[in-house]
């Protein structure tokens, strides 16, 4: 198997630590994995994203010009990669901030409403997890055990009474997915 | 013992292993893209494990002469930069090198020149491969691919630094520094002691014994017959290593019709490239130098003989392929393909500009 | 009565110090270097640190100072011997590690190293010569040459408006937290050499009892360079040099 992944929105948003969880639980389920940030300032504000390859033969390229995911949280990730979806691939967003919607028909589309669910669960901090939720629930790339490890393992210990709330909004995540 | 596997950045792995491969000292000033190799020293606080030093220092120019001092007494120091810091460091490792002294330097390349860009870049294997600073001398240069590769580099370097007594360089790139893969640490090992320090270094600058003579480590030397000598004895070194410490990497190239040579994180890039091209029917294969110096000569040489073409791929304008075509004499058509300020291709550019180069593979 | 009846251990009453060497000293007639070489010999040998001793040389007419005292030398490149100090003080915690810089060295090129080391407190020792000028290079202007003092740079002596000021670095090292001992001392009387020598072997025992950075100044003459006999050199400099560096502490924590 090899999932090519690119995550991409705001800066803020946890489009990094997103990624790593599921390199991490990758890493658990021993298989291969890069994440290759873009980096720098874009990191305060600007767009952020991440590419994460996850396959079971080991990686060569760490740059790719194709996706065969593509989670984007923002109207400029959207325009960037939106054409960068393999066919047959799939694009997830959140509609929130959207106004020109995605229009391939080779690719399944799928919107995805983050934002008001973690509006809902009055918790703005937890909007990534909802959206990995959502990835899970729609592409079997890792099983949930390995990301619930994977996000241990990326939490700091002085975090980890946050588990079970990250583990709330992963499920979130997973239920809008199965809508 | 099970390996223990890690997911980490290049730039952590080259702390977490110069911890474990016992290094004495770590000096360095803050850049993009390579801070973390210092903060995670720092966050790891190895002087209360292994009783490693570590300094943010003022300047690069005033962590080079630490590296230097450290080096002169015999420790295994090192210091980590991005290009412009590392253009600044440039006198100092004039002097470790003309000091015969062994010490390690890591440029994570960004894009210039001038202050550029922090995205990645190859823009430096010029000031790696030939030298950098002033007068006539060479850095064993290593360029890691993955971030295992910046993990054992530290170690590599540093053995090679001390067996020729003269400093290395990690070439790497922002692209390996900044990028989490698995990577496998080495095992932990105690630092040297002051006795080891000064059978294995008798050179080392340590305070005199009553048992020796002064060790003094200058490398000023006003009179031209003398410094010949030295010059010629530097210059004896690099021809044996040159004969002895060149290592590559070659990918598909035994049934090769055509060759990519690119190095580090670049050369990932183009070995997915040439798994598409293979896919498509071209026999294309790839030779990825490790060492940029000393340089694949022999290698290049064997596979031009082979093939029908070459392109080689770098992020700069132009520089490696000097060292290729040097090596094969444009006995095969030898082609460039890069991108500039801080841009990386894609695996699809790399195919694209070689079926351009190369229009007839493709029949 | 035999020389050899005079020449007595009781009857010594002076020798050169067993860690000076043999080599012939480069430095020109009048000039404080040799004074200091010594001063620093007969402090190693006194405290009973010649094996643990490192001297960091500098760039400027004492490069060649690692000739003289029979200790282990490093020689820095032109003004970072503060930051290799650093290095060497710190991977060795128990060595006596000193630098040993000119004005140029210390307070123009290597301004940064200097202040930053002094900064952090290093427990290393600043040996400074200040003769206002550039020596090894052939009378040029220092940071601290006078004003109206001509050298071959301001050949109409220096002029505030295009050269700046004449730097004190000494009250500057004074301000730093890091510093627990700076001094200024000169040797071109008796009186003097010993008020350095008791300077140095303060500055020695602050830095292997672990109290900070001490650095000690020494005023001096560069006969050559200022064209003067040594003897007008030492007028000259205790009218001039003097009236902008006056001599004495200009920190002291250690003895509180």
């Amino acid at each position: 198997m090899k999932e090519e992944i690119i995550i991409a929105g705001f800066g803020g948003q946890g489009v990094l630590s997103m990624g790593k969880i599921l390199a991490y639980a990758a890493l658990m389920n021993e298989l291969e994995v890069t994440w290759m940030p873009a980096y720098g300032p874009e990191q305060r504000g600007g767009t952020a994203n991440v590419t994460v390859i996850i396959s079971d033969s080991p990686v060569s390229s760490p740059v790719l010009d194709s996706y065969d995911v593509a989670v984007v949280l923002n109207q400029q990730s959207l325009d960037k990669f939106e054409h960068k979806v393999k066919p047959g691939g799939i694009l997830i967003y959140d509609s929130y901030g959207v106004h020109h919607r995605p229009t391939r028909s080779d690719i399944t589309v799928h919107e995805i409403k983050a934002m008001d669910a973690s509006l809902e669960m009055g918790n703005s901090k937890i909007y990534n997890m909802i959206v990995l939720g959502a990835l899970l629930g729609l592409r079997d790339i890792v099983p949930m055990d390995a990301v619930l490890r994977g996000l241990k393992k990326t939490l700091p210990e002085r975090h980890h009474h946050l588990m079970p709330l990250n583990e709330e909004a992963i499920r979130r995540g997973q239920a809008l997915a199965a809508k | 013992m099970k390996e223990e596997i890690k997911l980490m950045k290049g730039n952590e792995a080259i702390a977490h292993a110069a911890i474990r491969y016992g290094a004495d000292g770590y000096f360095g000033y803050p850049i993009t893209p390579q801070s973390e190799i210092l903060e995670t020293l720092e966050e790891l606080m190895p002087w209360d494990t292994t009783g490693m030093v570590v300094l943010q220092a003022e300047s690069e120019v005033a962590a080079i002469n630490m590296v230097y001092g450290g080096a002169a007494c015999g420790r295994a120091v090192f210091t980590s930069s991005s290009s412009p810091g590392v253009s600044l460091k440039q006198e100092g490792i004039s002097y470790i090198a003309a000091g015969e002294l062994p010490a390690l330097i890591i440029n994570v390349m960004r894009g210039g020149p001038g202050l550029g860009t922090i995205q990645p870049s190859q823009a430096d294997y010029f000031q790696a491969v030939k030298g950098g600073g002033h007068g006539d001398y060479k850095l064993i240069t290593l360029a890691p691919s993955s971030v295992q590769e910046m993990a054992d580099f530290v170690g590599l370097g540093f053995d090679l630094a001390f067996k020729y007594r003269t400093p290395a360089i990690i070439l790497a790139d922002g692209i390996v520094g900044q990028m989490m893969e698995k990577v496998v640490l080495p095992e932990q090992r105690p630092r040297r002691t002051p006795e080891q320090i000064a059978e294995q270094c008798p050179w080392a600058v340590t305070g005199k014994p009553h048992h020796r003579g002064r060790n003094i480590m200058t490398t000023l030397e006003l009179e031209p017959s003398a410094m010949e000598v030295i010059n010629n004895r530097l210059q004896a070194k690099y021809r044996i290593i040159e004969e002895n410490e060149v290592r590559f990497q070659a990918y598909d190239t035994d049934d090769a019709d055509y060759l990519i040579v690119a190095f580090g994180s670049i050369a990932r890039i183009c070995h997915k490239a040439v798994e598409d091209a293979r896919a498509a029917g071209i026999k294309l294969g790839l030779l990825r130098p490790i060492t940029l110096w000393p340089f694949p000569v022999d290698e290049v040489k064997r596979l031009a003989a082979k093939v029908k073409g070459i392109l080689v791929v770098e992020i700069n304008a132009g520089q490696m392929i000097e060292d290729v075509r040097l090596a094969c004499h444009d006995s095969v058509p030898v082609h460039h393909f890069g991108r500039l300020g801080g841009i990386v291709p894609n695996p699809q550019e790399v195919l694209d500009a070689f079926i351009d180069r190369f229009p007839e593979s493709a029949s | 009565m035999d020389n050899n009846d005079i020449i007595r251990p009781e009857n010594k009453v002076y020798c050169r110090p067993a860690l000076l060497t043999d080599n012939t000293m480069h430095y020109c007639p009048g000039c404080s270097h040799g004074v200091v070489h010594k001063l620093i010999a007969e402090i190693v040998e006194e405290l009973g640190l010649q094996e643990r001793t490192i001297g960091i040389a500098p760039v400027g007419c004492a490069v060649f100072a690692y000739n003289y005292v029979d200790i282990d030398w490093i020689e820095a490149a032109h003004g970072r011997a503060p930051a290799i100090a650093t290095a060497v003080k710190r991977l060795q915690p128990d060595r006596m590690v000193f630098t040993y810089q000119g004005d140029g060295d210390l307070a123009a090129i290597g301004t940064c190293e200097s202040i930053h080391a002094a900064n952090r407190g290093e427990n290393i020792v600043i040996v400074f010569i200040n003769n206002g000028i550039y020596g090894m290079t052939g009378g040029q202007m220092a940071p601290t040459t006078l004003e109206g003092m001509v050298t071959s740079t301001t050949p109409y002596g220096r002029r505030i408006d295009l050269n700046g000021y004449p730097l004190k670095i000494g009250p500057i090292f004074a301000m730093l937290e890091g510093t627990c001992y700076v001094t200024r001392q000169s040797v071109h009387t008796p009186a003097n050499v010993r008020k350095t020598k008791a300077a140095l072997k303060k500055a020695f025992q602050n830095s292997m009892a672990g109290l900070g950075t001490s650095v000690v100044e020494v005023v001096s003459t560069c006969s050559s360079g200022w064209k003067m006999t040594p003897a007008e050199s030492n007028k000259w400099m205790e009218e001039n040099m003097f009236a902008h560096y006056p001599l004495g502490d200009l920190k002291n924590t250690t003895d509180q």
